[in-house]
């Protein structure tokens, strides 16, 4: 009998729940806000659910009910990666070491 | 057009590197690299996309355009948003990872073919369930955050609105929102679909108006975690690997980040969740509080007595924060050390309104992070420095927390800023602290409490170095 593959991603899940939880723990806690906005950077790799949604119209019809959502997703996912990975290294890049060419 | 398989194998390719984007945040060091992955976690996962859709007509223009348009927001916010902007700037990205995955359910549940979930009326139940709760996070996602993003902005009252009857009412419609899910995995029913939308915004919208605005900590990193999960259930609709692993890396993140900050502040999550912290006590505090001498003083008295000091702790708050006073901040402490001061700064885990909210700003504002230390590992060393200089912060430096077991802070961690020599509390008046609670601090023989905008104060203490 063959295994359901929603048994298989199923695992990937847990199991990445589990390296999430011990990755995150090792952030140190100065980083916690650039953590914040690099989770939130790279959960808007929904966009690649984003960009399927808004090319399943044909080709002579680009833009339909259901592709309208995909391609107002996209918008919006792409604000997030642009602006969570943006900020993100504006911000790491302010973190300094003591004494730095003094 | 790239096979399902080689397609699967880049997006596992993806979803490491962005285990390795976190992972490069366990030290400032690495961090800049850990973004760097994350970026190319992101291109390989868009390409992939592309590549397996394989088709470049002038549907593929369009998503461009639509990149790019999101793309130049995104990067014109991240240029121009101040640093002590950044809890707003987060909540608002975490309403926007929401609303994409309630979009991106929309239209897999109006256009099911297009994903392979069979067709309209007729989806496989898996996909539905999952769809469904996907749908259903992203809306709480959404509509949670946008009142977060209000209270933070200010539009909205930074206080916990409360009404009769709110929690009973909240269960309903949660309980509700079950029932939905159960009947329309069921019918199929697209209305209940368009009802299971409409339920979940407005359960996240009155989950977090009772929620004060010093609990912010907690319910942004909630969110984040809501974020993840709603990302996960979308992952799961589409069989995706790289939004899986994603989904699930943010939602525990979130999750450790909110249990931290419920820790910091010694209470539970469903504590917090419940809301309306600080309402009640306030008003019963002050009339029974009788009236105390402080003592207070000018820049002068207080350049005079850091002058003197050989070891100098400084512990912000979010009052420095809304008084952009960073940037003075450091200028003093540049001053302090020219004296031969020893200067360190202590972050209580809850100070600001996010996680890191202070060691950010100082970074801003140049502050070598290697000064800069966390509750544990500074708390032994008020007893043996000369000043304490409190900037902005309030109730995490409350001893009542420590020895009145009747106070509503009582068991939250503070900084033992009472054992330094001298304290100096910046301040704007002597009101309480959000939770109501009078600080004893104040009236201590060794306090001195400094009455006037945290960042004027400041640049008037170095002045009079």
């Amino acid at each position: 009998m063959e295994i359901d593959p929603f048994i298989f991603r199923l695992s990937i899940f847990i199991l990445s729940i589990f390296i999430g939880y011990y990755v995150v723990w090792s952030v140190t806690p100065s980083l916690h806000t650039p953590l914040m906005s690099v989770t939130n950077a790279i959960s808007s790799v929904i966009i690649v659910g984003a960009i399927i949604a808004a090319l399943a119209g044909n080709s002579d019809s680009v833009f339909n009910t259901s592709s309208i959502f995909g391609f107002l997703a996209i918008s919006l996912a792409a604000i997030n990666i642009f602006g969570g990975f943006l900020v993100t290294q504006r911000m790491l890049a302010m973190y300094k070491k003591k004494k730095k060419g003094k | 057009m790239i096979s399902v398989n080689l397609s699967a194998i880049f997006y596992l390719v993806s979803g490491v590197l962005f285990i390795l984007a976190l992972r490069g945040l366990s030290s400032p060091e690495t961090s800049r690299q850990g973004n760097f992955f994350g970026i190319m976690g992101m291109i390989i996962a868009i390409t992939v996309t592309f590549l397996s859709i394989g088709n470049f007509s002038i549907g593929f223009i369009y998503v461009l355009i639509f990149l790019l348009i999101g793309g130049l927001i995104g990067a014109f916010i991240a240029y121009k948003i101040p640093m002590t902007a950044m809890p707003e700037l987060v909540a608002g990205f975490h309403s926007l990872v929401g609303l994409a995955a309630v979009f991106v359910a929309i239209s897999a549940f109006l256009n099911p073919e297009a994903f392979n979930l069979g067709t309209s009326g007729n989806i496989k139940l898996g996909s539905l369930i999952e769809m469904s709760i996907g749908a259903a996070v992203g809306a709480i996602t959404f509509s949670g955050s946008i009142i977060a993003f209000l209270k933070l902005q200010g539009i909205m009252s930074g206080s916990p609105i409360t009404f009769k009857g709110q929690h009973p009412l909240n269960a309903l419609i949660l309980i509700a929102i079950v029932i939905l899910t159960y009947l329309l995995c069921s019918t199929q029913s697209s209305n209940l679909f368009w009802i299971l939308l409409v339920t979940s915004f407005l359960i996240g919208f009155l989950l977090i108006i009772p929620i004060g605005g010093a609990d912010m900590p907690v319910v942004i990193s909630m969110l984040n975690s809501y974020s993840g999960w709603a990302a996960a259930g979308i992952g799961f609709t589409l069989e995706n690997t790289a939004l899986i692993i994603t989904g699930a890396l943010v939602g525990s993140s979130g999750a450790i980040l909110s249990y931290i900050m419920c820790k910091g502040m010694n209470r539970s999550f469903f504590n917090v969740i419940l809301g309306g912290f600080g309402a009640t006590e306030q008003s019963a505090n002050l009339s029974s509080k009788e009236q105390r001498p402080v003592k207070s003083g000018n820049a002068e008295d207080a350049a005079f007595l850091m002058k003197n000091a050989s070891s100098v702790i400084i512990v912000p708050g979010y009052g420095m924060a809304v008084a952009q006073a960073q940037h003075a901040l450091r200028e003093m402490v540049d001053t302090l050390k020219k004296n031969d001061i020893k200067v360190s700064y202590a972050i209580h885990p809850v100070a600001g309104r996010m996680p890191g909210h202070m060691n950010v700003l100082l970074a801003e504002a140049n502050v070598p992070y290697d000064e800069v230390f966390e509750l544990e590992e500074i708390n032994n060393d008020f007893a043996n420095a000369d000043v304490a200089f409190v900037i902005g912060a309030n109730d995490v430096t409350n001893p009542v927390a420590k020895t009145d077991p009747q106070s509503p802070i009582y068991g939250m961690p503070v900084l033992d800023v009472e054992k330094c020599k001298s304290v100096l509390f910046v301040k704007r008046s002597l009101s309480p602290g959000y939770a109501g609670i009078d600080n004893d601090l104040f009236y201590k023989e060794n306090t001195l409490m400094l009455f006037a905008d945290a960042k004027k104060m400041t640049e008037d203490i170095t002045k009079n170095i």
